[in-house]
């Protein structure tokens, strides 16, 4: 008898607290109108994502998990002889960047990132952008963030790319005049050709991209997207595509990671 | 407002001998494919046998996202025994440069005549599989696939 | 992609019907498309897949330049005896790959 108002407190707090957790997790819920890449993709393509044993893109994982296991440099270090077990020290990690780096005092990607490691700490060559060796890492690293939210850091020093990148998304570029806003905001789910056009969220790179027949990063699908208006294309590595990439990372912020993830 | 790079892609373009300008890797692909030709390939593998449509499923997307991986299953009907198996089943197409896809050889210890794979087509058109039983009968079943082509035309940069 | 990955079940009951699936980084090049330099690529392509399951053939596939590039090839076979499945891949230019994976077969 003396256990039932406590009882009756708890039945009648839990759902208030309940509420109030839903209420502050990350800003992807009911009024939430961002949709994953793989919602305007066919169901089999979808599949070949959702399914390990289906994929293409384990096989760049493989790749990348040899890898990491590798000693290179002068270093004669590997990735684990400092990170450890991947599953462990990289979890998270790929869903945080582009970030800041302090060292060149510009926002980097994750493949700049490993990167800057092989060339800092290991006193190795650096890998070359879209090489099956870079790529490989990059998988096997953003693999470790699958299903997180993206969570871009809340770094001031940050603000710069994201505007600029921000500023690039509504900028008419190229023969065809069209900016990324006016496909991917403006007209996502609508048909272009034979496609239809999704809100551009990357949550799924590096991706095996079946029009590529092979893995590329999200600065290559960038690039062919402003080939594709027949723009002007900046070379791999460019600020402006770093921007880009920043600023697309706080538009999809808290969007789950899908990478290594399959597209069209 | 910015200047560009002549990029002109016809992608898919079936002119045979014609050279290209392309930039990127635009397959010119020879105009040998033909409904004709497929037949004949299929009359190879059978002998000249004309197979039987039915107990066969063949799986594949009506409209798929893009004919350079499209995901396909191919069922038979059978229930794998020593007396009645499938011992080989052979997949076709009618428009890509070559008629003939795979073959895949099964046996009766395959448990199941069930085979998945991925292929590439150039464009919409008919695809056809035939399974060789035991008894050296035919089957067939036949699907018609339609492949969009993307609307950006991307040139690898 | 030089790597191979297969799937299969490590254990099975005798006489029950598996599903492997094998999956192989490989461009096959279809032999029409040119180069940077505007020659066409030969073929190169990878043009027999193999299953023996302890030694014995239980599958085989002939491929042509029409299989996608990174083949992927799901099949059905009769696990009867503990021992190891053996894969394949050989193909032009002199291409060949293999992988074995482990069954252990009870009842």
């Amino acid at each position: 008898m003396q256990l039932r108002p406590t009882l009756l407190a708890l039945v009648l707090l839990l759902p208030t607290l309940l509420l109030l957790l839903l209420l502050c997790a990350a800003p992807v819920f009911a009024d939430d109108t961002r949709r994953s890449g793989a919602e305007f993709i066919s169901p089999s393509t979808r599949a070949m994502q959702r399914d390990d044993t289906l994929n293409p893109a384990m096989l760049a994982v493989g790749d990348g998990k040899l890898l990491w296991q590798r000693k290179a440099g002068r270093s004669d270090t590997s990735c684990a002889g400092c990170h450890g077990d991947a599953a462990l020290s990289m979890r998270g990690v790929a869903a945080r960047y582009p970030a800041f780096d302090a060292h060149t005092n510009a926002a980097i990607n994750l493949g700049q990132r490993i990167n800057a490691c092989r060339v800092r700490h290991q006193q190795a060559e650096p890998l070359r952008f879209e090489t099956e060796a870079l790529l490989g890492i990059e998988s096997y690293v953003a693999l470790q963030s699958r299903a997180m939210p993206l969570a871009p850091p809340p770094d001031a020093r940050l603000q710069a790319a994201v505007q600029r990148g921000q500023q690039l998304f509504s900028q008419r570029i190229g023969q065809l005049n069209l900016s990324c806003a006016q496909c991917h905001d403006a007209n996502w789910g609508r048909r272009l050709g034979g496609a239809t056009i999704p809100q551009g969220h990357a949550l799924a790179y590096p991706v095996y991209r079946l029009e590529w027949q092979g893995m590329g990063s999200l600065q290559r699908r960038l690039r062919n997207c402003m080939s594709g208006v027949r723009a002007d294309v900046p070379p791999p590595n460019a600020q402006e595509l770093v921007d880009l990439e920043a600023y697309l990372a706080t538009r999809a912020a808290g969007m789950r990671m899908e990478a290594p993830g399959v597209r069209p | 407002m910015t200047a560009t790079k002549p990029i002109d892609h016809a992608r898919r373009t079936v002119l045979a001998g014609l050279g290209t300008l392309a930039l990127g890797l635009v397959p010119v692909l020879p105009a040998g494919a033909t409904p004709e030709k497929m037949a004949a390939a299929i009359a190879a593998f059978t002998g000249g046998a004309v197979p039987v449509p039915g107990k066969m499923m063949l799986e594949v997307a009506s409209l798929v996202d893009n004919g350079n991986t499209v995901p396909i299953t191919v069922r038979v009907d059978s229930p794998m025994t020593a007396s009645d198996y499938v011992a080989a089943i052979a997949l076709f197409n009618e428009r890509n440069p070559d008629p003939g896809i795979a073959v895949f050889t099964l046996g009766a210890r395959a448990g199941k005549a069930d085979v998945s794979t991925r292929i590439r087509m150039a464009t919409s058109q008919k695809l056809v599989a035939v399974a060789r039983m035991g008894d050296n009968s035919f089957r067939m079943h036949s699907a018609d696939v339609v492949v969009a082509l993307a609307a950006c035309i991307e040139g690898e940069a | 992609m030089a790597r191979a990955l297969v799937h299969m079940p490590a254990f099975a009951r005798r006489g029950a019907v598996i599903e492997i699936r094998a999956l192989i980084g490989h461009p096959m090049e279809i032999g029409y498309r040119p180069g940077a330099d505007g020659k066409v690529l030969g073929r190169d392509i990878i043009r027999r897949f193999t299953c023996r399951y302890n030694g014995e053939i239980v599958f085989a596939a002939e491929l042509q330049q029409a299989i996608a590039a990174n083949p992927y090839i799901a099949f059905y076979t009769r696990a009867l005896e503990t021992g190891s499945l053996e894969f394949t891949w050989e193909g032009d230019s002199g291409f060949a790959h293999a992988e074995t994976m482990p069954i252990t077969v009870t009842g």
